[in-house]
């Protein structure tokens, strides 16, 4: 029986039942970011604090006199989250070793965007991250500036039609290839790198939980479909996102200490990229000829990553 | 009570953080700072400082950190200078609006451009309105006990707000002086163990750092107002403290020489012992003469600044920095409006000093003092100057 298709069944002796990220929070219908913050809070549990950066998670989780975190929370600025949350590692440990706090292993977490991630605040994360700091670092990669509306970002994917990478008569969109954030990462030489993507909740808690129990640096890459920047519907916030995978747009593996694995969810044989473009407003205006030069890269890329996988 | 020795200020001020038991450090190396980053990093090799030594890969990060760890209950500490202040100053309200007591020296050296590494007020001046409580040291033993008295007032449960100690780049931070460092008692008498009133753990869980609008976000805005002009009393409190325990007394605005002063200079900083220099010898000519030394920038200290000019004829202020296109320095705009609704106030002088590590000798502080004296139409008052400038 596939577990996927008979979520509901499964679900509640798989998952977490504790909501440590509440409803009530503001973020737009079909928002697969939020559906993974959520996710992320059930695999992680009660022994956890985030750092955010600024960004759409932020706002709508946050706003004064309110709140959606059940968990201890900080948000501090835009660029900054991986160094915020590596001083709350710090702080932490040396409160515990001098008794100042209970002696319990609570895990940091550091949380920010494609652009919070990728532009503005990896320096921030490189340097978090060859510290050896004991925290999980998450990038949400909705593949734009979506808080800000929609603006380009190094995520965003070649072809996609944003504010300031728009489509038009002279212009086919992004013109740049999309930055390989988890080989940046991988490249760090980290204990452990990731990829998720909430449509695969179990893939995602699994990985979450082995990244819990790692003593150093983790990094985790969420594929986090935005209805409202790629101008599809709300409803298949879920389905785009397995469509991402299933056409090796996304994949999913993970890499633990040097040794990439695909993720068993990963498909035999990759569906052909336009059954994932078609759907996506943002890709509307791109040509045959500019979807098969961008399928080809994808292959490419894809075939790249299995081969690592092959030697473990 | 410890014993005198010599020490460099950067080393003496690192010994004196280390007394106050931090357990979190964030720092980043930048001339003229990076002494105090080092010597802590040694006391904490050495195993003489239980603390986490974050070394962090710029000032942003470093400030981002010891926001984290000040969030997270941790008692914490940073260096910095100059273009490492100015990186930072995008998280300086926010540290001072999540009401964290961070302490943080700022060995005071000129912005860039052009590049330079020497003493001058331009890194500070430009933090003015982050909320942070600002303190001026003049020589070594005032960065020890200044750098000790901000731990105490910075937790302080009617406070807990940032603190900047101000100590000139070179000029103080690379002199040898004999300085009297507190024992580990002492300070322990001193200064009580950091009881934060929230913290990032889970036993407790909280939100730091919301988003606010425009519903919340003026009333944010005055608590942080209010909390700082509070803090005057604690700053007062502390110092006296200091004063009854270690027998250095500080206060917000200092003085010599001044009470029948006619003329008075007022300097912020190490330049005060030269100009005390050069009191002394125009008083030997008979000139009344005399100086006020600005401890506290901020809060600033309106009282005591009103009672110290009130019986001068002419004040002659000195800034460290240039406001561009402004009403003259940054510490003359200050003064000026501090003294505006007076009814009887002294012509007030500016001469813009002591640029990017220009020397400043006791003939320099005379000469401005002549200047003034000689401004008998009173036609350079209100107005600024930049002194021994090459035109």
């Amino acid at each position: 029986m596939n577990i996927v298709e008979n979520f509901d069944l499964f679900a509640p002796r798989l998952i977490n039942k504790k909501e440590l990220f509440s409803c009530g929070h503001r973020a737009c219908s079909g928002c697969a970011e939020v559906l993974s913050v959520r996710l992320m809070c059930k695999a992680l549990g009660d022994d956890t604090v985030v750092a955010s950066a600024t960004g759409c998670m932020e706002i709508v989780s946050s706003m004064f006199p309110t709140t959606a975190w059940r968990i201890p929370w900080i948000h501090v600025a835009f660029e900054n989250a991986a160094a915020v949350a590596s001083g709350v590692e710090a702080g932490l440990k040396a409160l515990r070793k001098k008794g100042k706090i209970d002696d319990r292993y609570i895990k940091v977490v550091g949380m920010a965007g494609d652009g919070g991630t990728m532009d503005i605040g990896i320096q921030a994360l490189s340097g978090a991250m060859e510290r050896g700091h004991d925290m999980i670092y998450v990038c949400f990669d909705n593949e734009a500036y979506m808080n800000t509306g929609i603006q380009r970002s190094s995520g965003t994917p070649m072809g996609a039609s944003t504010t300031t990478a728009p489509a038009g008569k002279a212009s086919s969109g992004q013109k740049t290839w999309k930055k390989n954030m988890p080989e940046i990462m991988v490249a760090h030489e980290i204990p452990y790198v990731a990829t998720v993507c909430p449509s695969y909740p179990l893939d995602f808690i699994r990985k979450f939980e082995k990244a819990r129990n790692i003593k150093g640096p983790s990094y985790i890459h969420c594929f986090s479909v935005c209805p409202t920047g790629w101008r599809s519907p709300s409803e298949t916030a879920v389905s785009m996102g397995r469509l991402a995978v299933e056409t090796g747009v996304f994949p999913l593996f993970e890499v633990e200490s040097g040794h990439y694995r695909m993720s068993p969810d990963m498909p035999k044989k990759l569906k052909p990229l336009r059954s994932y473009f078609k759907p996506q407003g943002r890709f509307r205006h791109l040509t045959d000829a500019e979807i098969d030069a961008i399928q080809e890269r994808v292959t490419a890329e894809f075939n790249k990553l299995t081969q690592k996988a092959k030697f473990l | 009570m410890g014993k005198r020795v010599g020490l460099e200020v950067t080393v003496a001020v690192a010994e004196a953080v280390a007394l106050c038991r931090i357990d979190m450090a964030g720092v980043y190396p930048i001339t003229p700072q990076s002494h105090i980053a080092e010597h802590l990093s040694n006391l904490v090799a050495d195993g003489k400082l239980d603390a986490e030594f974050v070394t962090v890969e710029s000032e942003h990060s470093a400030m981002s950190a010891v926001i984290g760890a000040a969030a997270a209950g941790a008692r914490v500490y940073t260096a910095t200078s100059s273009q490492g202040l100015m990186l930072m100053h995008e998280l300086l309200p926010i540290a001072s609006a999540m009401r964290l007591p961070i302490t943080m020296a700022i060995a005071n050296r000129a912005v860039s451009g052009p590049l330079n590494i020497l003493n001058d007020h331009s890194d500070i001046m430009p933090q003015r309105d982050a909320g942070w409580i600002a303190v001026f040291a003049e020589n070594g033993q005032e960065a020890v006990d200044l750098s000790i008295a901000a731990f105490k007032i910075a937790e302080h449960k009617d406070v807990m707000l940032p603190v900047s100690v101000n100590i000139d780049g070179f000029q103080l931070t690379h002199m040898v002086e004999p300085v009297i460092l507190p024992s580990q008692e002492e300070v322990d008498a001193f200064l009580p163990p950091f009881v934060p009133h929230a913290t990032l753990h889970p036993s407790n869980p909280v939100t730091m750092g919301a988003f606010s609008m425009s519903d919340y976000f003026t009333e944010i805005m005055k608590a942080k107002d209010e909390a700082i002009k509070n803090s005057r009393k604690v700053i007062l409190e502390v110092w006296d403290e200091w004063g009854r325990q270690f027998g250095r007394s500080y206060k917000p605005v200092e003085t010599y020489r001044a009470e029948d002063a006619d003329i008075l200079m007022l300097t912020m900083g190490s330049m005060g012992e030269t100009a005390k220099i050069a009191i002394d010898e125009l008083r030997g000519k008979g000139v009344r003469a005399g100086l006020v030394k600005l401890r506290l920038w901020r809060p600033f200290p309106f009282a005591e600044l009103k009672a110290a000019v009130k019986n001068a004829q002419k004040l002659i202020v000195t800034d460290r920095a240039v406001s561009f296109g402004g009403p003259g320095g940054p510490v003359f705009s200050e003064i000026k409006s501090a003294l505006f609704a007076q009814a009887r106030r002294p012509s007030i002088y500016n001469y813009i000093i002591g640029l990017g590590g220009r020397d400043m000798a006791v003939s320099d502080f005379v000469g401005m003092f002549d200047q003034v004296l000689a401004d008998r139409a009173q036609a350079k008052a209100d107005t600024y100057e930049f002194w021994g400038v090459r035109e």
